[in-house]
């Protein structure tokens, strides 16, 4: 290392953990581990045994699932919590959410009015 | 040998591939050739490989690799515009009867090819380069985050570059248009390797423009100088922030969307057909997702660049610097709400249009700030009309016209007469060429001296700078008036004699254009033989403002001695105000990254990875992957990666600028 002074900006150097996050412990590996692998076991069951009678609560639960899946990466994979990286992180996650849920909501809403109007079953002398 | 022998080693490539019919792709082929074996030949008469090897392909140094992109941009600029000037001939030409000079199957490759190399290899590496010079020098860093990784997306770009122009030579290229929509760019429709070419190049470049995004927020970020907060930043560094941003969160969503297209290409899925619950209008509504934020990511840089030039030019601070840092984070959020209106026509209805049509209006006030902003930075400002500054108003004058057409196109009903016609086309082209590339022509004047120790020729510049300005008039405002007039875009020939003339005005706007480019090369020529004459030993040719100008021009393999400390928005500009005096000794030795041949190998592999699935050579596809596998997992192991400048030499290099900065006074 080469002083105080220019520590900061020494680009990446082999071996070199200088920054202070945590990187986790084996008991936060394996308690992730667990959870995803039962996270992903369940919506398998589920499926394979046609447990639930109505297939869009199925859809919805598995979905639920993803979504727990999702953080649970994101805190014991990821090591991601709101102080980690003076808040970047979290500001990321935030941006992130923003986005995804501007795209998704927004192509669901585009492609459902699509259908609505440009379908050929409906009869045009009952438009509005 | 077998049939199906051949079939296995060369798969679906033969000699038909080789476009030997088409009498302009030879004629082209045989130039390329020429000249290539020409460039060819001299770097190995003057035994230049080693050179170019060890100083440059294999440098992870953020300077030369932001050269690297400004070059590649440049030369895919002379192939794009080679395509403009064949569709502007051929339309000038196709009328009364008259089929022209190109065939349909030529012509519509090339306007594919004229969108795609634009925006991804010529816009996106000349914009990349530009924030890869600049940023880690205004931040007073010493390189980027990841120095590396920075070499290996410059290499992927290139990459893409490359199958790009292999289609021209084997093969061809996508008839698509460059957002290659299905069911046209489905497998039914384009059986061909045009379309596979298309995804291939763009799947290999986005992987190099993805991790330049991730790089480049990581360095702003992380490495600021001390004292830097990020309402401290200079402009350009905070537009490259929220550009990056985007490339992030966008680039992925093009890339998904093309894997899907090629699924249903490669093995039959039917996300985008019209059939078995597939959907066309779903590729256009993601890939627009994408392609919204696009043409953000290409005009905020240009806005950054902008500002620098005219508050260094005005010899003002910038006027509203915090309404500049909001406008441009709200366009950053905005862009990511208007991507309907790229299909308002395609039948959502009236609320979810009028939606669209209010976000895509409302984008235009944080514009419409940062116009005023620069109008109240020059007012009462010494202005000097040197280039970068006329490129600068030039920009302001031109851009207002094309944002106002935006504005015109962003309502639906105007739209449903408008889409699709010539009046789009000149409508983009008015922002992109009056915004994005005027920038980077100021970018590249202004940090023309800063990169090589010289300035750039004022005559020839000039030159250049009107016969762009009167050829973009020339060119593009014809194409406003045959738009309105419902002249669609994309055609090949016409029925109607009378609108011949208004394709005459743009072909000769093309000419002018054609002689700016010109004018450019002849101005990089002239100014590299003129070096002594235009020499600058300040490292501060134009009075700066920010810390790129505190060190020496071209800057020192490690940027600053030491991290300078940053106590104003203009740091460099304060830093003189306050009598700043040059450290004389006391130098540490410098820690840095060393140059890798990695990136370049791995890019390598990734085109003949392409080759092998765009020609259905499976062997080679994999190959190649199990190739580039190994070789990224063997990289990590390299522990060999850095080395120190020693305390001497940095003590050395120094004392040369002291002595350079006293024979200049």
């Amino acid at each position: 290392m080469s002083g105080a002074n220019t520590k900061a900006h020494v680009p990446t150097a082999p071996h070199d953990d200088h920054d202070d996050h945590s990187h986790g412990s084996m008991r936060s590996y394996l308690i992730g581990f667990l959870l995803s692998v039962v996270l992903t076991a369940i919506p398998f069951w589920l499926v394979m045994n046609g447990v639930l009678d109505s297939k869009m609560v199925t859809a919805i639960v598995i979905m639920a699932f993803a979504i727990v899946q999702i953080f649970v990466h994101m805190i014991y994979f990821l090591h991601m919590n709101a102080r980690s990286e003076q808040g970047w992180t979290m500001m990321a996650l935030i941006f992130t959410l923003i986005v995804v849920v501007i795209a998704l909501s927004g192509s669901l809403w585009v492609m459902y009015h699509l259908n609505a109007n440009m379908m050929p079953v409906h009869d045009m002398q009952q438009m509005p | 040998m077998s049939e199906n022998l051949i079939k296995m080693i060369f798969g679906r490539l033969t000699l038909e591939s080789f476009p030997l019919h088409e009498p302009i792709v030879v004629v082209t082929f045989a130039v390329v050739a020429l000249m290539g074996m020409a460039v060819l030949g001299a770097i190995t008469y003057f035994r230049l490989w080693g050179y170019l090897w060890r100083e440059w392909f294999t440098t992870v140094d953020h300077k030369r690799i932001g050269i690297m992109y400004m070059i590649l941009g440049i030369i895919m600029l002379l192939r794009g515009f080679a395509d403009a000037i064949m569709m502007r001939l051929q339309q000038a030409m196709a009328f009364n009867g008259s089929e022209g000079y190109l065939n349909a199957h030529h012509y519509d490759q090339i306007f594919t090819a004229h969108g795609v190399i634009m925006i991804f290899f010529v816009a996106m590496p000349l914009v990349t380069g530009l924030m890869n010079y600049v940023v880690p020098l205004q931040i007073g860093a010493r390189d980027v985050a990841f120095p590396f990784l920075n070499n290996f997306s410059f290499w992927m770009t290139v990459g893409g570059a490359v199958l790009v122009m292999m289609s021209l030579f084997v093969g061809e290229f996508a008839r698509t248009g460059w957002l290659a929509y299905p069911p046209l760019s489905g497998a039914e429709a384009s059986p061909g390797v045009g379309v596979d070419y298309y995804i291939w190049a763009l799947q290999v470049a986005g992987v190099g423009t993805t991790l330049s995004g991730i790089n480049l927020i990581c360095t702003i970020v992380k490495m600021r100088a001390p004292g830097m907060a990020m309402m401290k930043m200079p402009v350009f560094t905070w537009t490259s922030l929220c550009t990056n941003v985007l490339i992030v969160a966008t680039f992925p969503v093009l890339t998904a969307t093309l894997v899907l297209l090629s699924l249903d290409r490669y093995v039959g899925t039917n996300f985008f057909t019209n059939d078995l619950g597939g959907n066309p209008m779903m590729y256009v509504n993601l890939i627009w997702i994408w392609g919204h934020p696009e043409v953000y990511i290409l005009i905020l840089p240009a806005f950054g660049i902008f500002s620098e030039v005219a508050s260094t030019f005005s010899g003002k601070r910038l006027f509203g610097y915090t309404s500049m840092v909001y406008a441009t984070v709200v366009i950053t959020i905005l862009s990511y709400l208007v991507w309907l209106h790229h299909f308002f026509t395609m039948g959502s209805g009236a609320s979810v249009n009028s939606f669209f049509g209010i976000t895509t209006m409302i984008i235009s006030i944080p514009t419409g700030a940062k116009i005023f902003n620069w109008l109240f930075t020059m007012y009462r400002g010494r202005i000097r009309f040197e280039l970068p500054m006329m490129w600068t108003i030039a920009f302001m004058l031109t851009f207002t016209i094309g944002g106002m057409t935006g504005v015109l196109l962003a309502v639906p009903p105007a739209d449903f007469v408008l889409h699709n016609s010539l009046f789009l086309v000149a409508h983009f082209h008015n922002v992109i060429i009056g915004g994005v590339l005027y920038g980077l022509f100021a970018g590249i004047t202004f940090w023309w001296p800063k990169a090589f120790g010289f300035k750039l020729d004022p005559f020839w510049g000039k030159v250049s700078f009107w016969l762009w300005v009167v050829g973009f008039f020339f060119a593009f405002m014809p194409l406003y008036v045959l738009g309105l007039m419902g002249v669609t875009r994309r055609l090949r020939v016409f029925d109607d004699p009378s609108l011949q003339i208004w394709f005459w005005l743009a072909g000769f706007g093309a000419f002018l254009i054609f002689c700016g480019i010109g004018a450019m090369l002849v101005q990089f020529a002239v100014s590299i033989m003129r070096r002594e004459q235009l020499r600058d030993t300040t490292g501060d040719p134009w009075d700066g403002r920010t810390l790129e100008w505190a060190t020496s021009s071209p800057p020192p393999d490690y940027n600053f001695a030491f991290t300078p400390v940053v106590y104003d928005n203009d740091a460099w500009w304060d830093m003189k105000k306050r009598g700043y005096e040059r450290p004389m000794d006391g130098f540490k030795p410098i820690h840095m990254p060393k140059n890798t041949g990695v990136g370049v190998v791995i890019a390598g592999l990734s085109v003949a990875l392409s080759v092998g699935l765009i020609w259905y050579i499976w062997w080679l596809a994999a190959v190649c992957f199990v190739a580039i596998l190994a070789v990224a997992i063997s990289h990590t192991f390299n522990y060999d990666r850095d080395f120190h400048i020693e305390a001497d030499e940095v003590t050395r290099t120094e004392g040369a600028r002291t002595k350079l900065l006293a024979a200049g006074e």
